[in-house]
């Protein structure tokens, strides 16, 4: 049931009828709603960024024009020019692959140390179950960043360490989601089917059990590049990630609080971009989250 | 305690896999001269001449007594230190978890039950407000009411302006995240039997919402706040860092900056200790706040 209908039946009015909708589209045989159209386009936007950056800003991301520095933003610089004269536009363009790549990599390695220890302990049975679920907690105690800050401590800052450090402290996040929806299908009907058939256990964690379990994890990782991209920038930002002159937005958004005061474009517009991908993030995870639960 | 005494386990042995020698830490960094035997007076010093099961032992035993041992950079005390800092962040964190919980509050009840554009409106504030990087809104709550309006100050000062911005800063993406989990439930409450009753009663549209559908409603958000306070602390980070305010999370970027180790033990404890603490009352606010009787004795959230 969608939040609209709720809404409809709790305030005692009837529903409008599939196409009287406001807010919704319909493409061939898929309905969307407006919010998931424009995020799918945002979305668009910013892979042919990351994949094709001089197809929207052809421009040098590190030419350097000191006669035009501090720029505000005007038709030739849209989003203004930073302390060297590079225009803020292009870097950001440019900047889109880097960002991307960190918090996608952040979100597979969140993910596979995730689904192993929260397989690992939902199949192995209970005592390595109890193990794993008092080291979650150990690892729970060491909220957001802590524990990205503790891994850099020990392995110094850098681009790499940024992404292995924000990976690790989203993993007992998923590795609990994981385990419980592990859980959950076990005891399903279908699972008690198949052994009454007589299958075998390790047929029933392959074929029944896992594939189950793992599907949310598509929805999992859409809303969590998001996040990691965000955790990402704010290690860069704090100065033990990726480093300037990089055009990551993280590194930029660094760059620019010397300049906060007189040239607030050169950390708005990069800021603004890690807020699009983020909202976009979750706006798809959304989508497809309420698609395969009707499905 | 087992948690606590896992984490000192952790963050010692963790610390111990920094590549180099502590007492050359202690005593600079790796790039200044040091003699052998100013190496050595530190190393006894420290205690780091010991076999690594003694130091561990020791530093256990010293944690249980409250000692949290001696900054390498600061030259002083990491217990006093902490103490002294940490104050200013759980006055963030409250202040910012309550300002949160009010604007969820608000935003959910009043987007709830005035048809289908309030609840988008609603609960599109809150995806983009729970997006919202701290680093990001910051930076740009300066500009306009620092730079602009000129209305607030930029950085935080010990008076009560000062904390306007931080506090918005760290409570605002909160609320979004609140403000999600209490609408999903209070839609289902409304659905619920008992609001029915409540409505075949007669009772008033507004009566349901706040004496029946919001307690129901805001058990997951309470259960949540125990995360929340923890991000919040790690927020702090960020925000105290933005706004050069004296507090934990300043002193763990500095102290990772440079690698003082323990201070980033002490700081680590301490974060873990109240973040335990809160979990505990978060687990009986959420039981007092509860109105289904406790059949089986704990009161189990679904």
């Amino acid at each position: 049931m969608s939040e609209l209908e709720i809404q409809a039946s709790a305030t005692g009015r009837s529903p409008g009828g599939p196409s009287g909708r406001v807010g919704r589209l319909r493409i061939g045989r898929l309905r969307v709603t407006v919010v998931e159209l424009a995020a799918v386009l945002v979305a668009l936007l910013l892979l042919t960024a990351a994949v094709a950056p001089r197809l929207l800003a052809p421009g040098d991301p590190l030419a350097i024009d000191p006669l035009a520095a501090f720029g505000a933003p005007s038709w030739a610089h849209w989003f203004g020019t930073d302390e060297s004269g590079r225009d803020i536009y292009t870097r950001v363009i440019d900047g889109a692959g880097d960002s991307l790549l960190i918090g996608l990599t952040a979100t597979v390695i969140g993910l596979v140390l995730g689904a192993v220890l929260g397989t690992v302990a939902g199949t192995l049975g209970a005592a390595v179950d109890f193990t794993v679920n008092r080291f979650l907690e150990v690892l729970f105690a060491f909220p957001g960043l802590l524990l990205a800050l503790l891994f850099i401590l020990v392995f110094g800052p850098g681009p790499g360490s940024a992404i292995v450090a924000v990976g690790l402290s989203t993993a007992p996040g998923y590795a609990r989601i994981i385990r419980a929806q592990l859980l959950r299908v076990r005891s399903a009907a279908f699972v008690e089917a198949a052994t009454v058939q007589g299958l075998g256990r390790r047929r029933i964690l392959t074929r029944h059990i896992l594939p189950n379990t793992l599907a949310p994890l598509l929805v999992l990782g859409t809303l969590g590049v998001g996040q990691a991209i965000v955790w990402a920038a704010a290690l860069s930002y704090l100065g033990l990630g990726a480093q300037p002159p990089a055009a990551e937005w993280g590194a930029m958004l660094s760059a620019g609080r010397t300049y906060i005061t007189s040239s607030w474009w050169m950390s708005f517009f990069p800021g603004l971009f890690i807020v699009l991908t983020a909202v976009c993030a979750t706006a798809l995870g959304r989508a497809i989250e309420k698609r395969m639960r009707h499905a | 305690m087992f948690v606590l005494w896992a984490v000192a386990t952790v963050t010692f042995f963790a610390v111990r896999l920094i590549p180099g020698d502590p007492a050359e830490a202690i005593l600079g960094g790796p790039g200044s001269q040091t003699s052998p035997e100013a190496l050595a007076a530190v190393r006894a010093e420290y205690g780091l001449d010991q076999p690594l099961l003694v130091q561990y032992l020791q530093q256990l035993g010293r944690l249980a007594t409250g000692d949290l041992g001696r900054s390498y950079a600061l030259n002083m005390d990491v217990g006093p230190l902490v103490l002294s800092q940490l104050g200013g962040t759980l006055l963030l964190a409250v202040l910012s978890l309550t300002v949160a919980w009010l604007i969820a509050l608000l935003l959910a009840t009043w987007s709830t039950g005035r048809g289908r554009l309030a609840a988008q409106i609603g609960s599109g504030l809150e995806i983009v407000a729970a997006a919202l990087p701290h680093f990001w809104l910051a930076t740009t709550l300066i500009v306009v009411f620092s730079v602009w309006a000129g209305v607030l100050p930029p950085i935080s000062t010990a008076d009560a302006r000062g904390l306007v911005l931080p506090v918005a800063t760290l409570a605002i993406p909160l609320a979004g995240f609140l403000g999600q989990v209490m609408r999903e439930s209070l839609a289902a409450a409304l659905e619920s039997p008992f609001v029915l009753s409540a409505r075949a009663r007669g009772e008033s549209e507004s009566g349901v919402l706040w004496r029946h559908a919001l307690r129901h409603a805001a058990l997951p958000a309470i259960s949540l706040s125990g995360w929340a306070f923890g991000s919040l602390i790690s927020g702090a980070v960020v925000v105290e860092t933005i706004f050069a305010r004296p507090g934990l999370g300043r002193t763990l970027l500095n102290a990772v900056t440079v690698r003082d180790v323990p201070v980033v033990v002490g700081v680590v404890m301490v974060v873990a200790l109240a973040y335990i603490l809160m979990t505990v009352l978060t687990d009986l606010a959420s039981r007092l706040a509860d109105p289904r009787p406790t059949a089986n004795g704990n009161g189990a959230l679904s």
